[in-house]
């Protein structure tokens, strides 16, 4: 496929994404800090997110496992994952720590394990996407195009 | 006496002819005595003579002869023996020398004939060679007629001057009676008398050109022997009998500017060929004739005047048109200087009234502003926000029309520089984001890899174009998307342009920026197209969009200075459409220190730099967060050092670090703490980097925070925008004024 179609399908893709509310204006921030100096710059962060994330929801998983469940820490944990997710504009996984957090102050159990659920299937969901986003974008520059730039409205 | 013994010869002598032959002897001897005196004689006084030898010879062959007849005297009488031995004697050598004299002058005489048939021959040659030279004196001589004629004729370009001198030249050199020249008349149907050598004012005789005898001497360029009784010839009236002289006439030809464009001039034929008639008379009673010389010299000299005549033709010409384009010239300069004049008052009026016009402007639009900044009631705001939007609007058309009218009479000149293109493309979507956030439109920016990140070209109207193709597409699509594309043109599709007189020329260090923009908006029927790059042209659907209709006609003036070229193409309504442009831009080379000494610095770091090289220290807990603030500030140009906890941060801190970016999560706590250690560390404030506190909390409010000294604090999420202005915020006042 020619470059111009795979740069459409890529901005119809990435549109997607921010009609859906997976990623919001964050995201573009991230992307304008992308330049020749840094060009690999939101696949870092992005990785690195991943791997926080992945280590934070295991993190989670067990302090609700235990019979005695310390919200203090799985407050500190999901405080951190919120904070991650909307340095990169994941929305979907941000709204859902939001709602966890809620939850861990009132130190309901059930539905905090129910958030968890709701968590990590918004981050799959995310990570899901972002990689498919990122293969695209490598589809693109290894045929010889560019990443086009993408403003929008919030 | 002896006795001798012969008979004597008593014959009877014949007294009579013994006497006789006495005589006849006497005078042989005589004769030949006075012969050899003779030819002593002529020998002597000729000198050429070659024979003296022979003659010697010859001579003493007479003279013995006639010493022969001498003795033979005395002989006819009784004679002694001595005169016997004598006459032996004589008659011996007599012998000898004819003898010798016969033989020499079978040598001699064939020798004297060949001088004389030499003789004969050189008489000959000397003859043909007084012939030979008699000609070519007579042909000097009238190359010297010819040519002091001829200089005589193009000593002038005076036409009458010419053919008076001819006439006059002529007449003295062959010694005419009469000369005369027969112009052709206006018509061309007949020849009339214009110039005469003896009659001072010649009445204007006319002949039709039709006769025969012009016709034969028009036939030919050689000169003819005519008639004196032709009508041509008729000069003089007839007083009294004579015999007229001899009359000959030559052809004048007359040539027209217009022959000499003719690639074949020398055989121009003879329709449109016009001819004078020369006619000169030999002088009457005086039996002379022409001479072949003589009629090649009329010959040589009619062509003469042909040239001398088209000479001076050319020159009236010429002076002609010299004084009309000076006529032309003095009229051209006024009307330059006029229009100078008005160029220079317009402008004059035009930069005054612009001052003029622009300050109450100015006026307006800061008071409008500062009133919105004040509390109004909603109608009111109401009518600041239309009052603000109008003035803005009237800024821009007074901008516009200073610009177009600059543009029109080409006082406009591009600011050449170089900047940054790519940062171009997106200073024009940040201007254009309000509007499409509004809209809620999708605004691509698709930038081919070969787009070079700087250019050489007048920044601020290419923006402005842009802006202004830009700013067309959103304000004309009420939804869908808008895709900026740029690309640099290849050759081929240069080519492809849609106007005709385009031809752009690619150069090594130029190259055409493609720009396209396309909008799925209202779309442009087709008959509009054309009128859109016109000023104040407006169709029914941009009336109503508010602008003055300039934008697109500057665009296109701005465009073509850039030696590019601007088109729109739309389907139809409601189809969108695409604006194309191409415009000419520099490549700038290879950047070196010494001319742009802060440019490496921009390079390295991506776009505006405001702050290269201030050291920040990060501290974060969370690694993404950590990682995203980082990369903001070192694409701000920043020299960044990340910590991840309180202690850390403690340990790292040092005078070096101009502001410590702090995130505190939760009131109280580390943050704070790290604050006062820091304040503990550092006493002197002038030294202290500045601290600033990064949350995404709206607990942590400034007031806390400016208790435990911090110096401000940032609502996450930051953009690069905002951390911009806070930095520089930041370091001018040393204290954050708003959190925000």
């Amino acid at each position: 496929m020619e470059v111009g179609q795979m740069q459409r399908r890529l901005v119809d893709y990435t549109k997607s994404l921010f009609m859906e509310g997976f990623l919001d204006s964050q995201f573009l921030q991230l992307q304008q800090l992308q330049d020749e100096n840094n060009p690999d710059f939101v696949v870092e962060v992005v990785s690195l997110f991943f791997e926080d994330s992945e280590k934070l929801l295991n993190e989670l998983t067990r302090a609700l496992d235990q019979t005695n469940v310390e919200f203090k820490k799985v407050d500190a944990h999901v405080h951190q994952l919120k904070g991650s997710s909307s340095s990169i504009g994941a929305q979907r996984v941000k709204n859902a720590c939001i709602a966890f957090r809620n939850f861990c102050e009132e130190q309901n159990t059930e539905a905090c394990m129910r958030c968890l659920q709701q968590v990590k299937q918004e981050y799959y969901l995310v990570k899901n996407k972002l990689e498919t986003m990122f293969r695209l974008e490598q589809q693109i520059v290894a045929a010889g195009g560019s990443i086009p730039i993408i403003e929008m409205s919030s | 006496m002896e006795s001798c013994n012969c008979i004597e010869p008593q014959w009877p002598a014949d007294e009579l002819l013994i006497k006789y032959q006495y005589i006849s002897d006497f005078f042989i001897a005589l004769a030949y005595f006075s012969i050899p005196l003779e030819l002593i004689y002529f020998v002597k006084k000729s000198a050429v003579f070659p024979y003296r030898w022979v003659l010697v010879q010859f001579g003493a062959f007479i003279v013995l002869c006639g010493a022969t007849h001498l003795i033979n005297l005395w002989t006819f009488t009784m004679h002694t023996r001595t005169v016997a031995i004598v006459m032996t004697t004589a008659k011996v050598f007599t012998a000898v020398v004819s003898c010798a004299t016969a033989l020499m002058l079978v040598h001699i005489i064939p020798d004297l004939l060949s001088v004389k048939t030499r003789e004969l021959f050189l008489k000959n040659k000397a003859a043909e060679l007084d012939r030979e030279m008699g000609l070519i004196r007579t042909q000097e001589e009238t190359g010297r007629h010819v040519r002091m004629l001829t200089h005589e004729i193009r000593s002038t370009l005076d036409r009458h001057t010419i053919l008076k001198t001819t006439l006059v030249e002529l007449g003295r050199t062959l010694a005419l009676e009469e000369c005369a020249l027969w112009m052709p008349t206006r018509t061309g149907l007949e020849l009339q008398l214009s110039y005469t050598l003896r009659q001072q004012n010649p009445v204007g005789y006319t002949v039709p050109i039709q006769l025969p005898v012009i016709s034969q001497v028009f036939s030919t360029n050689h000169a003819v022997k005519i008639s004196p009784n032709s009508p041509v010839a008729k000069l003089r009236p007839i007083a009294g009998k004579y015999v007229p002289g001899e009359v000959v006439a030559v052809r004048v030809p007359l040539l027209h500017l217009s022959n000499f464009q003719i690639n074949d001039w020398p055989e121009l034929s003879s329709s449109t060929k016009r001819y004078a008639l020369m006619v000169l008379m030999l002088p009457s009673d005086s039996a002379r004739q022409w001479h072949v010389h003589e009629l090649e010299l009329v010959e040589v000299v009619a062509d003469q005047v042909a040239v001398a005549l088209s000479h001076a033709a050319i020159l009236e010409e010429s002076m002609r048109a010299r004084d009309l384009l000076m006529e032309q010239n003095v009229a051209l300069d006024l009307a330059r200087r006029e229009a100078e004049t008005a160029i220079r008052a317009r402008n004059d009026f035009l930069a005054v009234m612009n001052h003029e016009m622009r300050t109450p402007m100015h006026a307006i639009i800061a008071l409008a502003s500062l009133l919105q900044e004040t509390d109004l009631t909603p109608e009111q705001r109401l009518m600041v926000e239309t009052i603000l939007k109008s003035s803005s609007l009237l800024a821009t058309l007074i901008n516009d029309v200073l610009d177009l009218s600059r543009l029109e009479d080409g006082s406009l000149q591009l600011e050449l520089g170089t900047f940054n293109l790519h940062s171009v493309f997106r200073e024009v979507l940040n201007l254009v984001k309000p509007i499409v956030s509004v809209k809620k439109l999708l605004v691509t920016l698709n930038l081919a890899p070969d787009v070079p990140e700087y250019a050489i070209g007048d920044e601020k109207r290419l923006m402005q174009t842009i802006l202004n193709v830009v700013g067309n597409a959103v304000k004309f699509s009420k939804e869908g998307s808008i895709t900026i594309t740029a690309f640099v043109a290849k050759s081929e599709s240069l080519r492809d342009t849609r106007a005709p007189d385009f031809f752009p020329i690619p150069s090594d260090n130029h190259f055409y920026l493609h720009v396209q923009v396309k909008d799925s908006g209202a779309g442009i029927s087709p008959q509009d197209i054309p009128k859109l790059f016109t000023k104040f042209a407006q169709t029914q659907s941009t009336k109503n969009s508010g602008g003055s209709g300039l934008g697109l006609a500057i665009c296109k003036r701005f465009v073509n200075l850039m030696e590019g070229n601007i088109w729109i193409e739309s389907d139809g309504i409601g189809k969108g459409c695409t604006a194309i442009f191409l415009v000419k831009l520099g490549i700038p080379e290879r950047l070196n220190e010494s001319k742009f000494p802060f440019m490496p610095k921009v390079l390295a770091t991506h776009g505006q730099a405001n702050f290269p090289g201030l050291k920040v220290l990060v501290m974060d807990e969370n690694g993404v967060s950590r990682m995203v603030t980082k990369g903001l500030l070192v694409n701000l140009g920043c020299d960044v050092t990340t910590v991840s906890s309180g202690e850390e941060c403690l340990r790292m801190v040092s005078l070096e670090h101009k502001v410590v970016l702090m995130d505190v999560c939760v009131p109280g706590k580390d943050g704070y703490e790290i604050a006062i250690r820091i304040h503990e560390k550092f006493t002197k404030r002038h030294e202290r980097p500045l601290i600033v506190a990064l949350t995404g909390n709206t607990e942590v409010t400034k007031d806390n925070c400016m208790r435990v000294g911090m110096d401000g604090v940032i609502l996450k999420p930051i953009s690069l925008d905002k951390m911009r202005g806070v930095l520089s915020d930041l370091l001018e006042h040393r204290v954050l004024f708003e959190a925000m």
